[in-house]
């Protein structure tokens, strides 16, 4: 390989990292670098430090040790079979570069990820040694995420989680099937038992703290994974209840969609179509519903034509258009978790609602001024000086609360 | 009216003083004028001193830390409504509750406003290295919206406290010297020197961590608005990006395009197992690749496997196949040195109570499956190649031809091979007149024989 310096292989190493999704930097222990040696600090709420114009936030510096890998997985950019470039960084580079960017306020951290060289316990070493580096030898207490490899020694992912506030293992595709067919090297019982040892660990470790306070904290931003959408045929169905199992099984903190996109030098096994981006905002918007809004996977299902979430209207707006025989709501008299089936009512907005009802009674305004605008909420609410007339029972509601498609923003437009 | 003058815009301290005795004074809070000092041209004083000082004030612990933030804000108004806020809630202890109060309202949205603008202060500050003789130093211009300098300092001194900075802002700059925290007047942007090397670096990270795919400039814009954009260095590399997205994404497909479609046919089988090119894979039980040498001179093509080579996953195994096998051998060809395939590689066909029936393929599957065909073509590399039937015809040409007309003879292919037409054996089985059958089937052969003979002479 000829010689690459440092910004060359950052060009080729960002790149092959791009298609994760994750980039959050929140959810960690609270730390600053008041009485330490180097830089850094959490507080809870994670930092977007900048924008990408495809909308994604850059918190992290998301690379990947690198590109090389042993495997043929068809979706990855970094398969064996393909003929991108290659590059590798050393430890120390990573290092240095995390440092520079986190002193100039670039970055809340460093999302490190690897292809697989050599061997699992290998590669999983050099990402321990990064992240053992910043910690110990620069006393760093920015964010760090280490993406497992799923074979490696138990061993390794303890340290690991010593230095890193979060482990993640991607499950790749949200069906076996998927799995099987898209990375034939890649196990989905072998994925699903290093998600079982780290949420064993990371249970350990609370409990441990529970009795030692001073016990070393084990990732305490905890595990997350992502699922691939649209490079096989899993329905949304198949997909929120895949989503369900882990956030269930494993305690996982986020599940990722990432709608797939093409590649270069991509596999011929896969479509070649723009990313379906609404389809994975619907089934963002479809995971809070499960996470925030206590909704079941059967609701979430229900929400769905045939297995597939409606493109149109948002996920809770097709289950209330569904289920209209239970709204009108009171917003005076409804429990919590009745106000939270409310489209168009956040949990921000129930919260508020369930204080101020303390005080008194709303009226339509009052709403109005608790949420984003009460014109797609009339139809399902009654309030003190409100009540909706049959418009539940309109065949064209669904018309009404379809959002005319935005122009795309005219941004450099002569 | 009451005249009081705080000593800067932000001044927290001032105002709790000021409206301690204000309250303790009942005084309406539509009489009093609130002036900071050096910023209104109003004549300055200061009548709270002559006020008697007044009790501690009893009020909702959320008052204090709403109130702190809301004195950032710079709308001119905030004093005011914090002054009527308070007199509310000596009657009504639990106002701050009742966000959907107009006057809790306003001022939630002030202390929003302010949240927010901290909060991207703390994402878009860029430092700089400036250094000096004693070693590394940072210095950051920054244009908040509210005045948040001094609200934020803390954050930036536990995040970097073992750095030293300053963050110049027009109304205000900090300085961390590692130890002690100062505050300077206003600055201007030429105050900080640009020239870091490092710069650079992270636009080149920027620019390739952002996935040309999935553009959504709105989604951007909305979190980093475009008031910011002057002081990020990255932000100049955004048009560009943008414009070359839709050439970037094509190019993505073109190259994956260009390399997938080569490799030796067994990897190309390997592959083609997991086709979803068209929708034909849903209903059919498996791709149908091909048999025969990778390196084989004679290459036939047919339409698409049928009910019996949809289960066998092998071509030509069915009741054509058969005729096939048997006209080939009386050409003298023999078909195990040929390689043979499909125009398209998944059975298509309509259900009809439990059989399967053969529906004809259109000409988006076949031009979906002709990236195999074509992959097949240049692996094998063939001398002669024969289409078997319009469909193998119409992929192997890229257009309609009229069987009759072509057979009997081979044109040159592009890439150098010779391709021969003739009809497809399942039309030799749908002739129900036996003589009719019998001559076709003549003819046949007879084409085959020619193709014999072009294979003897070229391979």
């Amino acid at each position: 390989m000829a010689h690459l310096d440092t910004r060359e292989k950052l060009a080729i190493l960002a790149d092959a990292a791009k298609y994760d999704a994750s980039c959050a930097s929140s959810g960690t222990s609270k730390r600053s670098s008041v009485g330490g040696k180097g830089v850094g600090s959490t507080e809870g709420m994670g930092i977007c430090h900048s924008y990408a114009p495809d909308g994604r936030c850059i918190s992290l510096l998301k690379i990947l040790l690198t590109n090389s890998c042993i495997f043929d997985c068809h979706y990855c950019i970094n398969r064996r079979s393909s003929n991108v470039r290659r590059a590798r960084f050393t430890v120390d580079e990573v290092v240095r570069l995390t440092l520079a960017f986190y002193k100039r306020n670039y970055i809340e951290g460093l999302f490190l990820s690897s292809g697989i060289i050599g061997s699992s316990d290998y590669t999983m070493e050099q990402l321990v040694r990064v992240a053992r580096t910043l910690r110990l030898d620069h006393d760093f207490r920015g964010y760090i995420h280490l993406k497992t490899i799923p074979d490696a020694a138990p061993e390794l992912l303890e340290e690991a989680g010593l230095y890193a506030d979060r482990l993640s293992i991607n499950i790749e595709l949200p069906t076996e099937a998927g799995l099987a067919k898209l990375a034939p090297e890649k196990n989905g019982t072998r994925i699903r038992g290093a998600m079982t040892g780290l949420k064993t660990a990371i249970d350990d470790n609370k409990d441990a703290r529970k009795h030692y306070r001073r016990a070393p904290k084990f990732a305490p931003a905890g595990q997350s994974t992502q699922m691939i959408v649209g490079a096989d045929s899993a329905d949304d169905s198949a997909i929120v209840a895949t989503a369900h199992g882990l956030y269930g099984a494993f305690g996982m903190r986020r599940v990722y969609y990432s709608a797939f996109s093409p590649i270069p030098d991509a596999s011929a096994v896969l479509p070649l179509v723009s990313p379906p981006l609404l389809r994975e905002h619907r089934l963002y918007q479809a995971d809070w519903l499960l996470r925030f809004y206590g909704f079941a996977v059967g609701e979430v299902q229900d929400a769905t034509d045939d297995g597939l979430l409606p493109l149109d209207i948002d996920p809770k707006t097709a289950w209330a258009l569904k289920h209209r025989g239970q709204f009108p709501v009171d917003i005076n008299r409804a429990p919590r978790e009745m106000l939270l089936r409310v489209p168009g009512l956040g949990v921000k907005s129930v919260n508020a609602i369930l204080r101020v009802r303390r005080q008194r009674r709303l009226d339509l305004a009052d709403v109005g001024r608790l949420t984003r605008g009460i014109e797609r909420l009339r139809p399902f609410l009654i309030a003190a000086d409100w009540r909706p007339l049959a418009l539940s029972d309109r065949a064209d509601l669904r018309a009404t609360l379809v959002k005319p498609a935005a122009a795309q923003m005219e941004l450099f437009g002569s | 009216m009451t005249r009081i003058t705080l000593a800067s815009p932000d001044d927290f301290e001032g105002f709790r003083a000021a409206v301690r005795r204000l309250i303790a004074a009942g005084a309406p809070p539509e009489s009093v004028v609130w002036q900071v000092a050096g910023a209104d041209d109003d004549l300055l004083g200061n009548d709270a001193a002559v006020l008697a000082n007044g009790p501690e004030l009893r009020v909702a612990k959320a008052f204090p830390d709403l109130a702190r933030r809301v004195i950032c804000n710079r709308d001119p108004e905030r004093f005011a409504l914090l002054h009527r806020a308070l007199v509310a809630l000596q009657s009504r202890p639990k106002l701050l509750e009742d966000s959907a109060d107009p006057l809790v309202r306003r001022l939630d949205m002030l202390a929003k406003a302010v949240g927010r603008d901290v909060h991207k202060m703390r994402a878009f500050v860029r430092f700089r290295e400036v250094p000096d003789e004693t070693g590394e130093r940072f210095a950051a211009w920054f244009e908040p919206e509210h005045h948040i300098v001094r609200l934020n300092s803390g954050f930036f001194i536990r995040r970097f406290t073992t750095m030293r900075f300053s963050i110049l802002t027009p109304g205000l700059c900090l300085h961390w010297d590692g130890e002690t925290l100062s505050y300077t007047p206003g600055a201007t942007r030429a105050d900080v020197p640009d020239g870091d090397p490092i710069e650079a670096t992270w636009k080149t990270y920027y620019a390739n961590i952002f996935n040309p795919a999935r553009l959504k400039i709105d989604a951007m814009t909305s979190e980093m608005p475009k008031k910011y954009w002057k002081n990020l260095p990255e932000a100049e590399l955004i048009p560009d990006l943008i414009a070359g997205a839709a050439r970037r994404t094509r190019s993505m497909i073109d190259a994956s395009q260009a390399d997938a479609a080569t490799g030796p046919v067994a990897t190309l089988r390997a592959e083609a197992s997991a086709c979803q090119r068209c929708a034909l894979w849903r209903p059919a039980t498996q791709t149908v690749f091909s048999e025969g040498p990778g390196d084989a001179v004679l290459m036939l093509v047919g339409e698409q496997p049928g009910d019996q080579e949809d289960l066998a996953g092998r071509p030509f195994v069915g009741p054509a196949g058969q005729l096939l096998d048997g006209a080939l051998a009386e050409a003298g060809i023999d078909r195990a040195r040929a390689y043979v395939t499909n125009a398209v590689k998944h059975f298509k066909f309509e259900q009809r109570g439990k059989r399967r029936i053969h529906a004809k393929p259109g000409i988006a599957e076949i031009d979906a499956c002709h990236w195999w065909l074509d992959a097949e073509l240049r692996a094998v590399a063939p001398k002669v190649v024969v289409a078997l039937g319009a469909t193998a015809a119409r992929a192997l040409t890229g257009k309609a031809v009229t069987i009759s007309r072509e057979r009997g003879r081979g044109t040159a292919r592009p890439d150098g091979s010779e391709l021969w037409i003739t009809v497809h054996p399942s039309f030799l089985l749908r002739i129900e007149d036996p003589a009719a059958a019998a001559l076709e089937r003549q003819r046949f052969i007879a084409d085959l024989r020619a193709i014999a003979a072009r294979v003897a002479a070229l391979a």
